[in-house]
């Protein structure tokens, strides 16, 4: 490890391995470490030795559980959306090559103490219960305005422009009603919490937008899903950056972050140093350097069959938007099944999680455990949402953002975004890089 | 929707079975994974040949007999080995795996012998492991025999022996050269026979 390297990256969580992809594809030397032995950091898909003892270190798995190698338990709870920027990096970067996805079954969310499938499809949407007919009529207005507003063609504005009229009023001029403006700024917009509705509409409109085309893709729900888990993600990363020369070290310590005149110049780990010009790390390996943002809640519940009123999917996300539990923030319920290859047969994984808003966070989540019908076993933690400080131009040492509360992995690549261009200098642009087929042409042909 | 699973190129396929394989290489560094890979896939050696970098995997389509084509997509470690860092990733999914020692350091088939272990632990129970004992143009510099020879060896070696060890554990065994290609080609032929027999069943 005593070596030169352009970028140390430390922490193997969604956003590190794909800079560290993305950096080795453009020839910059890459050492990639870890402290923990496995990949993923936070965003790691756990096996139960490996989950036991980061949330009971010395209790062993009941045998009952099953083997370990059919867990792979998500700390996180997200999911793709099929038309989001995640799924473009993939597919650029032909990632999914290491890969294999399957959509998530239904959308769900919870109204007046039942629980309501998000319609998927237009003849769903007509049978609804979530709206009366005459909603129905004012609601299929409002979406057509969305669906035809183009920011160039002011006969399409009907006098308001969203990059101003705030969302609120956008509603108030389709006269929606409160349950249905939940609804869309909730389930569909995928909002945690209502100050949305004083900003301008553009940011929702889009949000809508982006849900509406993912649910195109494929049908059924807007969301796609890595077999094996998320970890699957940082893994299929890691090994484009390692196919790119990149160097990887697990379960390796990190002393210090090394600097002179202000600036990074090494990260040492024992009496070794590794020697570079930048870092690049998650908020745990300079904690002096972030500030705690938010406290997210998740309670990663193992159960033994579908959740009572889904249809039996095998996949779901449920919302239970602020307003129907008078909360702040929506508490949100992402649920997957042996089907994913994430936990043994007839078994299924529902992780509900919130942004904290009392002394209680167990208390603030139990609407959402009430619904999971009997839960076999329950691992909850309580974790910090940090973001840097600064944003590590002067230092060199670039910072990434925790994994939020939202339910997909859109501010993931907006902090990727975010963080190539700081690291670079230049704007993140997507090549397609060869598919395999191409790939041993190319090499057959020499 | 699944994309890691390509579909096979039609044209190239003859009638009758198609079997897709994945297969893993593992082993020490500087054994000839990639050698091997090489010599399989586009029958190439190079003397100089530097560690892995840039490839994903490759694929090689064989013909078992007329009725029975498979191909192989084969990973390599892209030198995720060499800080025990290879992702779980690696070994998902795949139908058999090539571990690669050299004949001419004893280390190497240690290091080997941990891999069996790690893959049955790991992988899927129904793997097929074939163990390589690569290098076999080097005989002079050797260090592990195949079989116990008849008449005892010197003291001063410290000689292991590789196809005991091999069937006990349950593996295919060849000594290989990617050099000079020999049992190259039988190597690979043999896992495929083994696993589409498996297949059939």
């Amino acid at each position: 490890m005593d070596e030169q390297y352009d970028v140390v990256v430390m922490g193997t969580g969604l956003t590190e391995c794909i800079l560290s992809g993305l950096l080795s594809i453009e020839g910059k030397k890459v050492l990639h470490m870890d402290r923990n032995d496995y990949y993923g950091g936070e965003s790691a898909s756990l096996n139960l030795t490996q989950l036991f003892k980061k949330f009971r270190d010395g209790e062993a798995p009941a045998a009952t559980l099953g083997k370990d190698r059919d867990y792979n338990v998500d700390l996180i709870p997200k999911f793709m959306m099929a038309n989001g920027e995640l799924v473009k990096i993939l597919t650029h970067t032909d990632v999914t090559r290491y890969l294999e996805f399957k959509q998530i079954a239904g959308s769900y969310v919870y109204r007046d103490g039942l629980i309501a499938k998000v319609p998927s499809t237009e003849m769903e949407a007509v049978r609804s219960p979530l709206m009366g007919l005459f909603e129905k009529r004012r609601a299929k207005k409002f979406f057509e305005y969305v669906q035809n507003y183009k920011a160039d063609d002011p006969s399409t504005h009907q006098g308001m422009d969203i990059n101003i009229t705030p969302m609120d009023n956008i509603y108030k001029h389709f006269g929606l009603e409160a349950g249905t403006i939940d609804f869309i700024g909730h389930a569909l917009a995928l909002h945690l919490e209502d100050s949305y509705l004083n900003r301008p509409a553009k940011e929702t409109f889009d949000r809508i937008t982006l849900y509406m085309s993912s649910m195109a893709r494929w049908g059924k729900s807007p969301y796609l899903y890595p077999l094996y888990g998320l970890g699957e993600l940082p893994q299929g990363f890691a090994r484009l950056s390692a196919i790119y020369g990149g160097t990887y070290m697990l379960d390796k310590k990190v002393d210090e972050i090394v600097y002179e005149n202000g600036k990074v110049v090494g990260v040492r780990s024992g009496d070794e140093i590794a020697k570079c010009s930048q870092v690049i790390c998650d908020p745990s390996y300079a904690p002096e350097k972030v500030h705690t943002t938010d406290r997210v809640i998740r309670a990663i519940c193992l159960l033994k069959g579908p959740i009572p009123n889904t249809d039996n999917v095998d996949s779901f996300q449920l919302i239970i938007p602020q307003n129907q539990v008078k909360r702040k923030n929506d508490i949100y319920i992402a649920g997957v099944s042996a089907s994913h290859n994430v936990c043994e047969k007839n078994h299924y994984l529902a992780i509900v999680s919130t942004v904290v808003e009392t002394a209680n966070p167990q208390e603030e989540i139990q609407p959402g455990l009430a619904l999971l019908g009997p839960i076999v076993d329950k691992f909850v933690q309580v974790v910090d949402i940090s973001e840097p400080i600064k944003d590590g131009k002067d230092d060199q040492v670039f910072i990434s953002k925790s994994y939020d509360a939202t339910s997909h992995f859109e501010t993931v690549c907006d902090d990727v975004k975010d963080l190539y261009k700081r690291i670079t200098g230049n704007d993140l642009v997507l090549k397609q890089r060869q598919t395999q087929e191409e790939e041993q042409k190319e090499m057959a042909d020499h | 929707m699944s994309s890691s699973r390509q579909a096979p190129n039609q044209q190239q396929q003859p009638a009758g079975k198609l079997f897709q394989f994945k297969l893993v290489l593992l082993g020490e560094s500087a054994v000839g994974k990639s050698s091997l890979v090489l010599r399989f896939v586009k029958d190439q050696f190079d003397d100089y040949r530097e560690s892995t970098i840039g490839a994903a995997f490759l694929t090689q389509t064989i013909c078992l007999d007329d009725a029975t084509t498979v191909k192989f997509e084969i990973w390599d470690t892209a030198g995720q080995e060499r800080y025990k860092s290879l992702a779980p990733m690696y070994y998902r999914n795949a139908n058999c795996a090539v571990v690669v020692y050299d004949i001419t350091q004893s280390s190497s088939l240690d290091k080997a012998k941990s891999w069996v272990k790690e893959l049955q632990r790991q992988a899927d129970p129904n793997i097929v492991i074939a163990l390589a004992g690569n290098k076999s143009d080097l005989s002079a510099r050797r260090v592990v025999e195949t079989e116990s020879p008849a008449v005892p060896r010197g003291s001063e070696q410290d000689w292991i022996d590789a196809k005991p060890y091999a069937d006990e554990a349950g593996l295919l065994f060849f000594e290989t050269s990617a050099k000079t290609a020999t049992n190259v080609n039988e190597l690979f032929t043999s896992i495929d026979k083994t696993i589409s027999s498996q297949e059939q069943q």
